[in-house]
């Protein structure tokens, strides 16, 4: 039994080490922002995330599309929550075409709550051609899909410098200190002042790199609020019935001369 | 089987359990004498039944939402984590559920070599085990294919042209597997089908597993063969039920722990990434759970013989009951073998992390010795120790160390040696 926990301890231990080594590692190579979504209890920034929205809005979805999100998602509980007046308004800015109507056309309508984010273009080799050859990836869980998570693309987006001068780049491409390779093909997308605020928020690059990371991880992660929730609930529950099972053993087994 | 004369009380009862003795069952299963002195490493079995079981239950239900597809997969598993009601708790208990399932296999096989259980009279449970931890190893590898991203589509191309490698007839059967010329919407939806399957094929050699162990009934820490029921056995239930529920509730802390906290940690970020044939990951590793595989697969310089080690090694450990040529079953009384058995613990952690390392310079010269050392062990060590080794002296019954005190084992290793 001792030798047992000994071992689950160690388990434990080497586990939560190698988490901090591979912690450990990225953050060496990227920066680290104290994300209010981390942790046992971690949540959302509601008005980070409105003003990522803005951010993703008015700056990142001219190329980057986020097409596993719907408009709805946008009022739904534990995101951005925009009122339902709101997240409609915000849907009826996009068109995109619907159809057949009942004479055979295709037409153009405004997107509906129900509509999946309207991508901004037809394809992905309009999306390449418009952008020198390169794709601007897909938004929808970005996050989840970089080694780093959150903290990797904020510090892409803060991480544009000047080239050091043994790097020679070409047109088109741009220096970037955390992104892998350092070489990337999106001019930096935020200044200072880029975007006008609602609520009074001083739009600088660190600002709003937060905000549409924020928002970014919500898309890649909509229901995190809800996890970390029951997940607390599910493990209090377990170690509850745990220390309830331990001591019905107990009981039981001291029925069992000698003890074991 | 200590009930073959059992009989029901009621009326009904006996009339039913004449024609179907499912109460017979149920009284062998309650009363079934089992070892006092079973440690947690027992509590195992039960675990990875209630693994198999909430596997199948919530692949059930992700099957319900899944498009086997090449261009709606990956859409279809987003949709299930954010349109269909917990659908991420389903998705994430199911792709964590494998590697907690595999760390519990590991445990239960590595506790087998410890105690020996594989030995006479229980050759037949560890060869059954064995083929349930293959097609177990199959069955997640065509699960990881599913999502259809990028490590998923990549270790599909990787793992199924091993199968060029055999000569002659190797190109032919790759393209057979594939349903095509290249990994593509055929050969997602084969892998759903089989993925489907082989849970079930699992669970039909999982009641042929349990039936086996209650022939000869458990081993137990000590390895000595013990009268049932005696003074040495306590029955199933309640005893072992309660021991095994407060274990998996232990083990179900850490699950939750990954589910809710931490649900991506074993994955790879490149799974998130849809499929794309044009574009090749910089490494393409498999789940942490098949890498000690992977490693020995690499380290050989050709790729036929790089499969046949591959195989190999899973084959050495069904041969593993004639190699090992020891009587004594427990490494408690194999003071050599305890040593032999940590170096082996050691050599497939070491396996494991030279798979996930590039293998390249160093990293590939320490995967081919550690490789070489894992057959070392089983064709070469196993069977000389069984002859060469000083043991122990056995107890002549599990209550005899236990009445004198607790089982002070580390203290007999002394006296004796």
């Amino acid at each position: 039994m001792k030798f047992f926990f000994k071992t689950i301890c160690i388990f434990f231990v080497l586990i939560a080490f190698n988490i901090q080594k591979v912690e450990a590692e990225e953050n060496t190579k990227v920066l680290k922002v104290e994300w209010s979504f981390k942790g046992l209890f971690g949540k959302f920034d509601r008005a980070s995330l409105q003003r990522g929205y803005q951010v993703y809005a008015e700056v990142c979805a001219s190329c980057h599309s986020m097409k596993h999100l719907s408009y709805r998602n946008l009022a739904e509980k534990g995101g951005p929550e925009f009122s339902k007046d709101q997240a409609k308004a915000i849907a009826s800015n996009f068109e995109l075409t619907d159809g057949p109507n009942s004479d055979g056309e295709m037409f153009t309508r405004p997107a509906k709550l129900s509509d999946k984010f309207v991508e901004p273009y037809q394809n992905i080799e309009e999306a390449k051609a418009s952008n020198g050859g390169a794709y601007p990836p897909d938004m929808s869980v970005l996050v989840k899909a970089r080694s780093g998570g959150a903290n990797y693309i904020y510090s892409v987006l803060v991480g544009y410098d000047d080239p050091p001068t043994d790097v020679t780049l070409d047109d088109g491409v741009y220096y970037n200190t955390y992104m892998i390779g350092n070489k990337i093909m999106m001019p930096n997308p935020l200044t200072e002042g880029l975007v006008e605020y609602n609520d009074g928020t001083k739009a600088t690059e660190e600002q709003m790199a937060k905000d549409v990371t924020t928002f970014l991880t919500w898309a890649a992660e909509p229901h995190l609020e809800a996890r970390h929730k029951i997940g607390f609930k599910a493990i209090i529950y377990l170690i509850i019935l745990s220390i309830l099972a331990y001591f019905s053993m107990k009981r039981l087994w001291s029925r069992i001369e000698p003890k074991v | 089987m200590s009930n073959h004369n059992y009989v029901p009380s009621s009326k009904l009862g006996k009339w039913f359990n004449d024609r179907l003795p499912l109460l017979s069952l149920s009284a062998h299963v309650t009363e079934y004498p089992t070892p006092k002195n079973l440690n947690y490493w027992w509590t195992f079995g039960g675990i990875l039944t209630f693994c198999l079981v909430a596997q199948i239950i919530t692949g059930i239900v992700l099957a319900m939402h899944y498009v086997a597809q090449a261009d709606l997969a990956f859409a279809s598993v987003e949709h299930i984590m954010r349109d269909v009601n917990y659908g991420w708790l389903i998705r994430y208990f199911h792709a964590n559920g494998s590697s907690m399932f595999f760390l519990a296999v590991y445990i239960h096989i590595f506790r087998s070599l410890y105690y020996g259980s594989y030995k006479s009279p229980r050759e037949v449970i560890w060869i059954l085990g064995m083929m349930i931890y293959f097609l177990m190893m199959m069955t997640a590898f065509m699960g990881y294919v599913l999502p259809w991203g990028q490590m998923s589509f990549w270790a599909a191309t990787v793992i199924t042209n091993l199968f060029s490698a055999v000569p002659l007839i190797g190109e032919s059967i790759t393209n057979w597997l594939w349903g095509g010329y290249a990994v593509d919407s055929p050969t997602l939806t084969r892998f759903y089908a089989l993925h489907y399957l082989f849970p079930f094929l699992i669970l039909g050699l999982v009641i042929l597993h349990i039936w086996a162990l209650h022939i000869p009934g458990n081993n137990n820490p000590i390895g000595i063969d013990i009268k049932k029921p005696s003074k040495d056995t306590v029955p199933f239930h309640p005893y072992i039920v309660i021991k095994d529920l407060y274990a998996l509730l232990i083990f179900l802390i850490l699950f939750a722990f990954f589910v809710f906290y931490a649900p991506n940690l074993l994955g790879h970020p490149d799974n998130y990434i849809e499929a794309n044939p044009l574009v090749t990951p910089t490494h393409i590793v498999p789940e942490w759970y098949l890498l000690p595989f992977y490693a020995i697969l690499r380290s050989v310089p050709d790729k036929l013989l790089g499969v046949v080690a591959m195989f190999a090694s899973i084959f050495v450990l069904v041969i593993l009951p004639w190699l090992d040529t020891s009587k004594i079953k427990s490494a408690v009384f194999r003071p050599l073998y305890k040593q032999f058995y940590w170096i082996l613990v050691l050599d497939v952690f070491l396996l494991g992390y030279m798979g996930a390392m590039p293998a390249e310079g160093l990293y590939l010269l320490v995967a081919r010795v550690a490789t070489a050392y894992y057959f070392i062990h089983f064709i070469i060590i196993l069977p000389i120790l069984g002859f060469k080794e000083k043991t122990i002296p056995l107890p002549l019954s599990i209550s005899e160390p236990v009445l004198n005190g607790t089982p002070n084992l580390e203290e007999n290793n002394k006296t004796s040696t």
